[in-house]
Order: C-alpha cells, then structure tokens, then sequence
C-alpha cells in the first residue's frame, strides 16, 4: 500500500471509529460533512427569511410583545406600495444608485487605464488613490461634513475659488437640490478606488500579444481601446457595477452621518427609511413587509445582472 | 464578666450587621444621556456609596443615540440598567410594556410623597395614564428648553443705536416671539469686532428629536395644543388651527432669515458650538446646560444672560427632563429603590442643585434664596410653570418621528405650505392612532 496522506489518515482512525464508518456510504459520510453548514445556513439564513415573510403579513411590534398579534393579510404591503414617501425613498435610492455606479465606473476605469502604464512612482499613485476605501464611513461622513461646512468648509472655497461664488452662499447638505448629489460626490470618492482595483486586475489580465498581434494589423489606439482593452475588462467591470450596486443599494452609514436622510426626506434612502420602520417607529411587520419588497427587488435586479454577465463571460 | 459579654454581643453585632451589609451590597448600574448634569449626579453619588456601601456604575449614552440604545435595553429586556433617567415621553410604554417598576407601594412604605415635587414635573416625568395617581418614576431633573444671548454684544452702545435705529424699540432681552425673531434678524450677519455673526442658534436637527423640540417652543407660545379635548384623540383643528400654522411659518421664517448658514441638522451640541465660538448672539437650548454655559471661561460668566422662551399669545416651554426609574428587568430592585429612596431626600435634592442638577423638590425650588441662586434659576421656575410636552402615549416614537419628518420637510426642505405640513401630521398620527387601537 502506497504512503499517501488517505492511506495514513486511514492507519490513524482507531479501530472503533473505523468500524462505525466502514458502515456509511460515501454519501452518508459528504451529508455527515456538510450538515454542519446546512444547518447554520437554515438557522442563520433560511428560517429568518421564513419568519421575516410569516410577519410580514401581521401587526407584529417587536417592542409590544405583551399586545396581541393579528394576521393582517395583505394590508403591510398594500400601505408600501400606495405610500407615495415611499416612492420617493425608492427614488432618492435610484438616483443615489445610478449616479455614483456611473460616475464610480468612469473614473475608476480612467483611473485604472492611467495606472496600468508603466511610469515613475506607479505603485505610490496607486497606494494614494486606494487609501479613501480603506476608511471607516463613520470617519468620511463626518469628516466631509467638516469639508461641506458653509463657512469654514474646504469644498465650498475650492467651489467658491473657480466660480467666484460667496462660500457660504450655498449649502451642500442644507440644500434639496445639492444635498442628493453631495451624498454621490462622497460615495464616489470613497469607493472609486475599488472598481479602479478591479478594472486594473482585468486590464492586467489582458496578454501583451493580443495588442503585439494588432499593431502588426495596424490597428489604431482608438480601435484596439474599443475592440480589445474595452471587450476584456467587460466583465471585470460588470462584477464591480454587481458589488457597488449590491452594496449602494443598502447604504446607511455613510450618508446617516452626513445628512440623517435630510433635508426634510431629501437623501432618505430605503435603507434608511426601513430601518426608522422598524427598530425606531418598531413597526415590525410592516418593516418585515417592506424588507421583502426590497429583497425580491434586489434579488430579481440582480438574478438578471448576473445572467448577463455570464453571457457576456461566455462570449 | 459583665464587661466581656458586653463586648461579645457587641462584637457578634457588628459581625452579624457587617455581614448582612456584604450579603447586600449590590453594584447598581445607573443609564442616562451623556451631558453636564450626568457627571453632576456622578459625583452626587458617591455620597450613596458611602451610605448605603452599594457601588455605583454609570452607562452615559450620546443624545443622539440615548433613545435608540436605551429603547432598544428595555424592548429586549436587558438588565444593563438598574435605574434608568429616561426621558418624559418614554412614561407611557415604559408603564404599559412593564419596562418600568410601578413606584406606588414603595412611596407609600417610605413616606414619599409627589406633593413634595413640581406639580408639572410630577405629571409629566412620573404620572401614567397621564394625571392619574400612578407613579412609575420620581422626578429626577427638571428641564425645560430657554434661551441665552451676549449680554456683552447687548451692552454695547454702538449695537443699541444701530438696533434703535433699526427697529425703533431699545435693544433688549425680547418678551414675545415675534421680538425675538426681531432681535435675531438684527443680528443677522453683522459685523462685531471683525467677525460676522448671525442671529440665533435654533434646533433643526433631523434624526432624533431636535426640530420637533425646537418648533414647539414656538407652537406652544402661540397656543398650540395636540388634542381638542384632552385623551379624545381629535386632532383636526387643534394640531392644524391658524395659530399652529402661524407659528409653524414663524419658524420657518426664522430659520431662513436668523441662523447661521449650514444650520440645516442642528441640536444641542451645535448650539452650543455656535454660541461658545462667538457665531450667534443668541441661542436656543436646555436649562441642563445653562450652569455649564455660566461657567465658560470665553462666552459665560459677564458675557452672558439667559431668559425663557418668550411668549406670544400665551407663555410657553417646550418640557425636557426625566424622571428616574427602577427597572422591571433589573435582578437588584431593592438596592435600585434604596437609591431612590436615598435621591427623594431634600438635602440630597439641594447638593443635586448646587452641583448643577435641576431639583425638581419643592424644598429646593420655594426656598427664598433659590431665585437668586444662579442667574438663571428665576427663568428656570418661570419656564416650569408653563411648560409642555409632547405626546407621551408608547407609540411615542412613531409620533415623534412622524413629526420630524413633516416639519423638517417643511421647514428645511421647502416643501410645501405650514397647512399641508400640519395636515399630513395629522394623517399621520391618525394611522398610529388606529393601528394603536385609540381610534
């Protein structure tokens, strides 16, 4: 018998346990491995999914306990969904969404290109640009804060040094019109840096000789950027846009440090709003009812992300 | 012989009392916000220590998260918190979802008696269902929101001739509200001594409480009133009667015309701050900080006065202040009442005064010198005489937020008019109402 890691495990299990075992087929010895995570992925995951949809459909109040609970059928999603402050929840977080992914997605892949050419001091550049990710959003929301403070706030004289404007004629948090997109420039400072990482691994990835091959077909920059650089990073970018979105569709912290969701409702994501719902007005069951509205809308945005992700890896 | 049987039971007794002392000595854990009275009461406590050998630990909460932390405790039945100073609203749930211990059988057993405090402070900081003989606190820290300005910049003869220039009256600490915008609108991005200042520091904040505490210090003095009939629940013409809308577009008039810029998510600290940097000539805030304010080496001392929330058609302060509660979920209620027992004292409420604490006792507020105590303990006795407070009903939190929301969208955000605010408030609290079951 050879000397293999299976064979010494083997000499090793004492002869008790080895007759229990010799019983089991292998696929009784994979379920006893697996169980373990089963049952944490049922215990952790599954059942509060369950139990989060059962009170969804109650006047559950996690702080009445001692109130009778009564089956409201439909009635917690029927206030959602004809709730027009919900609405604009649901649009503050769209607008949220959509403006930071994009601008995200431009700089960090302009950034990223910029990166990937061999110069002096690379690696230090890229140390520099990264460092904003590595931060606690606590420490950015209020220290941007500080930056968008009328009077003394460093953004409002850089804004105020090329337009000439009075500093603090203007108010980056304060104002309906400005604050939504104050919360974007944050966002887009802070995570940028990620989707340049993950465009530079994809931008690496990329074999010299495929550029070799089309300089010899005298191919131009701009072709080769659009039919070779932008084709391959595809993916690479796709993934980001999936992990930004994911993670922007449930941002708090951040911007419950720079504006608690307002002016008035203003940047009250959903996020925010659901988590008044339920662990500050502790409308549990309409909370559970308005977390499952959102689930089905990730999930369902998502599942259709992913899918054309894969054919774009396919192709 | 008889000299040493003496000294043996004597000895047995201090044995058996320092025993029974050890088998009780409890460390009791005391929550409250973080701020100047709670370190007050720190040192206040340790005169409990001594007597009673129970240890005192404290877990101070930042304002902002204090509701959200300490609800959170006694929703999930947590038993970090033997006593807990909560705030007024938080009476009504604490009562009805048995958070807090019902105190009557235990004033009743040692002598207290609520007559002995502020008939406003015992109704609002102790009293559920609201008024009745039912008692799950005791007063703790009396409170009320009032106001504080540069006596220094008031005094100046420059600033008095361009104010009586401006307005025709002579500058002063104002006696309506509408003097008070006034006053601040004066003040408004003027130059003193170099720096632009600005009007008043106002409450606008939008997560907790902080706009809602603020424009009721407005609603109030114009006759603001949340029911018709007091327990009916009948809110349409009360919450948006002419008056409410007035005083609801005064402050937002106030705020667009009298605060610094950036003033948009403001509260207690950041009054503070404005005030203390020399930014605003006058600031809106809790009696709770005014000893502090006082004794600030920049702005306090000479440079600074307060006065109470001004009236208009009727006086009026928004109520702040708790009462303190033993906790139902807490395993050392004795010791927990102990130091209750030991607070109602009216020597203790005194020494809670003169460190900086707002006795709510009698003894301490009728005393004759009490007025001239600080200079600020007149308005303090004139504010609690007309103070009130919003809703205290267990879904005190809904209705709140509901509120912020209505008027920060109002006030601060633009959106629509101070009757389509107050309006949609009361749709509001309709709903929590009917889902509460009181409607």
């Amino acid at each position: 018998m050879s000397d293999t890691p299976i064979t010494r495990a083997a000499e090793a299990t004492p002869p008790v346990m080895a007759r229990k075992i010799k019983g089991l087929s292998d696929r009784a010895i994979a379920w006893i491995f697996v169980a373990p995570t089963i049952f944490l992925l049922l215990a952790i995951n599954i059942f509060p999914l369950i139990w989060t949809i059962n009170l969804s459909f109650t006047n559950f109040r996690a702080n009445r306990l001692n109130r009778d609970v009564e089956y409201v059928g439909l009635r917690n999603y029927e206030r959602i969904l004809n709730d027009t402050d919900i609405w604009l929840n649901m649009q503050a977080t769209a607008h949220f969404l959509f403006w930071t992914i994009f601008f995200q997605v431009l700089i960090g892949f302009t950034l990223a290109w910029l990166i990937n050419r061999k110069f002096k001091g690379n690696d230090l550049w890229t140390t520099i640009i990264v460092l904003p990710m590595m931060l606690s959003p606590a420490v950015v929301g209020n220290f941007w804060k500080f930056l968008y403070q009328p009077q003394i706030g460093l953004f409002n004289y850089i804004v105020a040094f090329f337009t000439g404007k009075d500093p603090s004629s203007f108010e980056m948090l304060g104002s309906v019109d400005l604050a939504p997109w104050s919360i974007v420039i944050v966002d887009t400072w802070m995570w940028t840096p990620f989707v340049m990482l993950i465009c530079l691994a994809g931008l690496r990835s990329i074999p010299d000789y495929i550029y070799e091959a089309a300089e010899i077909d005298r191919a131009s920059k701009l072709r080769q950027f659009f039919t070779i650089t932008v084709p391959m990073v595809l993916p690479f970018l796709m993934l980001a846009v999936l992990f930004r979105g994911i993670e922007n569709f449930k941002m708090f912290d951040l911007v419950v440090q720079l504006t608690g969701g307002g002016p008035g409702s203003t940047t009250e994501l959903t996020s925010i709003n659901l988590k008044r719902e339920a662990f500050e007005k502790w409308r549990t069951g309409y909370a559970s009812a308005y977390a499952i509205i959102l689930f089905v809308t990730v999930f369902g945005l998502a599942s259709i992300y992913v899918k054309a992700l894969n054919k774009v890896k396919e192709r | 012989m008889k000299f040493s049987k003496l000294t043996t039971v004597s000895a047995l007794s201090l044995a058996a009392a320092g025993m029974s002392s050890a088998a009780q000595a409890e460390e009791l854990t005391l929550c409250w916000a973080a701020w100047d009275p709670a370190n007050a009461l720190v040192e206040l406590s340790k005169e409990f220590e001594e007597q009673s050998g129970h240890t005192m630990s404290f877990e101070f909460i930042p304002w902002p998260n204090f509701a959200d932390r300490m609800l959170n405790e006694l929703n999930s039945g947590g038993k970090l918190c033997d006593l807990l100073i909560g705030d007024s609203q938080w009476i009504g749930g604490g009562a009805e979802n048995g958070h807090y211990v019902k105190l009557n059988d235990f004033f009743d057993a040692e002598g207290i008696s609520m007559g002995d405090f502020a008939d406003a402070t015992v109704y609002a900081y102790s009293t559920w269902p609201k008024g009745t003989p039912n008692y799950y606190a005791l007063p703790a820290m009396g409170d009320a929101n009032g106001w504080f300005y540069r006596k220094d910049w008031f005094a100046r003869d420059d600033i008095k001739a361009a104010f009586k220039e401006a307005t025709g009256r002579d500058l002063a600490e104002p006696t309506t509200q509408k003097e008070l915008l006034e006053t601040a609108q004066f003040f408004q991005g003027r130059e003193i001594d170099g720096q632009t200042v600005y009007g008043a520091a106002i409450f606008t904040e939008r997560g907790s409480e902080g706009i809602t505490m603020g424009v009721t210090s407005a609603l109030y003095p114009w006759g603001f009133k949340y029911e018709n009939e007091p327990g009916s629940y009948d809110m349409e013409g009360a919450v948006n009667s002419p008056e409410a809308v007035e005083a609801l577009e005064f402050y937002k008039e106030f705020y667009k015309t009298a605060t610094p810029p950036g003033y948009t998510n403001s509260y207690m600290g950041e009054s503070l701050d404005a005030f203390k940097s020399g930014q605003v000539a006058m600031a809106m805030n809790w009696f709770a900080f005014f000893p502090g304010l006082y004794a600030d080496p920049n702005t306090g001392g000479e440079k600074i006065d307060f006065f109470v929330n001004p009236p208009q058609n009727q006086a009026g302060s928004t109520l702040g202040g708790q009462g303190i509660s033993v906790v139902a979920y807490s395993e050392k209620q004795d010791a927990a009442l102990e130091y209750i027992k030991w607070f109602a004292n009216p020597e203790v409420q005194q020494k809670w005064w003169d460190l900086g604490g707002y006795s709510a006792h009698k003894a301490v507020l009728e005393d004759p010198g009490f007025v001239d105590s600080a200079p600020f303990a007149g308005d303090f006795l004139e504010a609690m005489g007309a103070v009130q407070d919003f809703w205290q009903e267990p879904a005190y939190a809904e209705l709140l937020l509901a509120m912020q929301k209505r008027i920060h969208d109002y006030v601060v955000a633009d959106q629509g008019t101070a009757q389509e605010a107050l309006d949609k408030l009361i749709e509001d609290w309709t709903e929590t109402f009917e889902d509460e079951g009181k409607l």
